[in-house]
């Protein structure tokens, strides 16, 4: 009796909590780190990116106002659906990064508690970055923060799970809304981390996943005028600057991709969150 | 209107020297180039000093004073760094008098201000730097948060001395080293703040003053041994400068223009909400970046509040800014008069109407009569750009929701203002409008506690507060 042939799965994009191709019709060929054909995958146009900025605009709103305790929760069940395909998520390093399986786990496994790392944050980045502050005159006078807005995500090249996991758990957690461009060579489990997100509760939009070319994408997401902050994390030095300048036209706050390589597995520390968070101040008199 | 005799403050108490060098390693000293401008007071137009213009070659030597300085001062205790900034503290206390004087000379707004809010906030966003100095491992930076560098810092016309504090203050306490740059029609404060930096002791180089206008701006931001860039003024300029560091490490922080709404829901203490309003576009000529120059009433109330106001505007004495009585100074330059007439000459033509109160305006000198336009539409010009003068814009809504959609339709987000007696109302404005300052029941309120700064094209990082600190530390 012959060997069944596997079902394949069709890698599209994810915008607005669907799953649609291209609009363009193009695709590209992603191989194994052993130069094997895994599969073709999407290769998103300026139309879909500019679709997934509309979808990321349109769930701000709700996202943002979520209560933080509700957007922890669902990150939380975001790791727990993480950990439920933690196998999918092993084959899927292992072809990817050409990782051997022990590692290939400590990377899901690091990528699931990172989740819930960022999971318990969601109700205390106010409380260390907020402050009442004592001003001189009777006045109420209160700083807290908000999250910034539609953030676009270059996501590392390297790190085709943990990377992506640890780029877009900060900007959402506070109530951004993100369009993501996954990984270039690897961007196979970004596709199926979205599928992750798309039955965790998370709202349609919260996160947009674009995969193809970083160098053609990534303009375009800088230079759009309803974007409000780039992280520019997995942008080579020339598309970086080419991102920033670009991002310039509408004042959007840039973080920078880091001067040295980074560790995945370190303490990520609170940089990627307050990165896209803007401090509101609020005075009230005080009387009778 | 009551008739008031002159009550003008003496300018006897101000030394300005005919002609200023540039302030460089704790000496002055004279340009390379040739360049050299006037300063004006603008309420008259007569010259008060000659100003150096600072080039490339003059702003590198400032540059490489303060890295040279910052050796020193950034290894200094932290206790002992903050010595140095209360003596500065106090120096501008005794001085403070003269200081509001050359400030209202220079500017043209009224000693009433300069005297009751600019000075005593300069006073004591240094006093309230310095206690930082050595505490900032208690920050929440971590335990040992390192300063940047070089601070490149380029400030505006409309509150020179108080932008100088904002600036400088926060830079020294984190162990930064400074280079300055004035705005080239107010730089007499900044020059009396070198000879402070003298008086007190401060080490050569720590502070250092180029004056100059755009190119020089533009040379001390450019400069690659700068580390950190800190710039207020207008957006146009913040977008060249957030392009020209591109690709480079510098750290940034732009504080830039706005278009804020002033929201007067109908169950405001109507009165208190007039006062606000004034207070609002009025201070300081409406050159004021948070200024609430687009008024949101409630439609049930429009017509009682804008009676009231235009009665209240009635009372405002333009002229003399160093009368005591004075409320509207002199506009700062023939160049923002200009773009002031050429903006509301647009609202006129776009159809909305103009009103300003009788007002004798002096023969010589910048003026401009306090303006309210109502039929403002949103698509109008008066309710988009920032005019940066005292014109008001007065719009009308229905409903919460419909003033949150108005105010935020704006690609600015500094500041709002909300007046309404009902506290839920209030903080459920106060929660949507995307600003980064929310005044409700009052407006224009500063502190040095108090972190400023704004969402979108109004720029990014906070000056004031412990989150002032983090635009001068390696975080």
């Amino acid at each position: 009796m012959s060997e069944r042939l596997a079902v394949r799965k069709t890698y599209k994009l994810f915008i607005g909590g669907a799953f649609p191709r291209s609009e363009s019709g193009r695709s590209y060929v992603v191989n194994s780190s052993k130069g094997e054909f895994l599969a073709n995958a999407s290769k998103a146009s300026r139309k879909d990116a500019r679709e997934a900025v509309a979808a990321a605009r349109k769930a701000f709103p709700g996202w943002s106002a979520a209560t933080a305790y509700n957007r922890g929760q669902i990150l939380y069940r975001v790791a727990e659906m993480l950990e439920g395909r933690r196998s999918q998520f092993v084959a899927e390093l292992v072809d990817a990064d050409g990782v051997g399986v022990r590692k290939a786990g400590e990377l899901v496994d690091a990528a699931v508690d990172r989740l819930v790392w960022y999971a318990g944050w969601s109700d205390k980045i106010g409380a260390i970055r907020g402050s009442a502050n004592p001003v001189a005159g009777p006045y109420f006078n209160l700083s807290s923060t908000e999250p910034t807005g539609v953030v676009a995500v270059v996501a590392p090249e390297a790190g085709p799970l943990l990377g992506l996991v640890s780029v877009i758990a900060p900007v959402i957690v506070t109530g951004n809304t993100c369009v993501v461009v996954a990984s270039e060579r690897a961007p196979l489990p970004s596709i199926t981390l979205a599928e992750v997100l798309a039955t965790s509760d998370l709202p349609g939009g919260v996160v947009n996943i674009l995969t193809g070319s970083a160098a053609e994408i990534a303009p375009w997401l800088a230079g759009h005028m309803d974007v409000n902050a780039i992280d520019l994390t997995g942008a080579d030095a020339e598309l970086a600057v080419t991102c920033e300048e670009a991002a310039a036209e509408n004042l959007k706050r840039v973080l920078r991709p880091p001067s040295a390589k980074v560790d995945w597995l370190a303490d990520p520390g609170t940089e990627r969150m307050t990165a896209f968070l803007e401090t509101k101040t609020v005075w009230h008199p005080i009387g009778t | 209107m009551f008739e008031y005799a002159p009550a003008p403050e003496s300018r006897d108490i101000v030394d300005i020297k005919p002609s200023y060098g540039l302030f460089i390693n704790g000496e002055w000293v004279e340009p390379l180039g040739e360049g050299r401008d006037k300063t004006v007071n603008p309420a008259s137009e007569e010259v008060l000093a000659e100003v150096a213009v600072a080039g490339e070659a003059d702003v590198d030597r400032a540059v490489q004073a303060a890295r040279k300085a910052f050796t020193v001062w950034s290894a200094m205790p932290g206790s002992e760094r903050a010595k140095y900034i209360f003596r500065i503290a106090r120096i501008i206390q005794e001085r403070a008098r003269e200081l509001a004087v050359l400030e209202s000379l220079d500017n043209g707004k009224p000693i009433r201000e300069s005297r009751d809010v600019d000075l005593p906030l300069v006073a004591a966003h240094f006093f309230y730097y310095a206690g930082w100095a050595d505490k900032l491992s208690y920050a929440g930076f971590g335990p040992s948060p390192q300063p940047l560098g070089v601070a490149g810092q380029v400030i505006p016309w409309n509150f020179p001395l108080l932008m100088l504090a904002w600036k400088v203050a926060p830079a020294l306490a984190c162990g930064n080293t400074v280079v300055l740059k004035p705005a080239e029609t107010t730089p007499l404060t900044a020059l009396a703040f070198a000879e402070i930096c003298r008086q007190a002791d401060l080490p050569p180089g720590v502070v250092n003053i180029v004056t100059g206008a755009g190119s020089t701006g533009a040379a001390v931001v450019a400069h690659p041994d700068v580390d950190k860039v800190a710039f207020t003024g207008s957006t146009e300029v913040g977008r060249l400068i957030a392009r020209s560091v591109a690709g480079s490490r510098k750290k940034v922080t732009l504080e830039l223009g706005g278009k804020a709404a002033n929201i007067v829901f109908e169950d405001a203490a109507l009165d208190q909400a007039v006062e606000g309003i004034v207070n609002g576009i009025f201070f300081n000529q409406g050159h004021v970046c948070c200024a609430g120059s687009r008024l949101l009433v409630q439609e049930s109330v429009a017509e009682e509040l804008l009676d009231a106001l235009k009665r209240r505007l009635s009372t405002l004495r333009l002229g003399d800014p160093l009368d005591k009585n004075t409320d509207i100074g002199a506009i700062n330059s023939a160049a923002q008069l200009a773009k002031i007439r050429e903006l509301s000459d647009a609202g006129e033509a776009e159809g909305a109407e103009r009103w300003s109160p009788a007002c004798p305006i002096p023969d010589k000198g910048f003026w401009f009569p306090p303006t309210v336009f109502t039929g403002v539409a949103q698509s109008h010009r008066i309710a988009r750009e920032e005019i940066f003068g005292p014109v008001l814009s007065v719009l009308t809504f229905r409903t919460p929701a419909e003033a949150v959609e108005k105010a935020n339709n704006t690609p600015y987000g500094l500041s709002a203002g909300v007046w309404t007696e009902k506290g839920s109302l209030m903080l459920w404005m106060a929660s949507r409008l995307r600003a980064g300052v929310v005044w409700s029941n009052t407006f224009n309120k500063f502190d040095p506690t108090s972190p400023f700064g704004g969402y979108k094209e109004s720029g990014y990082g906070r000056e004031g507060g412990r989150h002032g600190l983090e635009a001068y530390l390696a975080v």
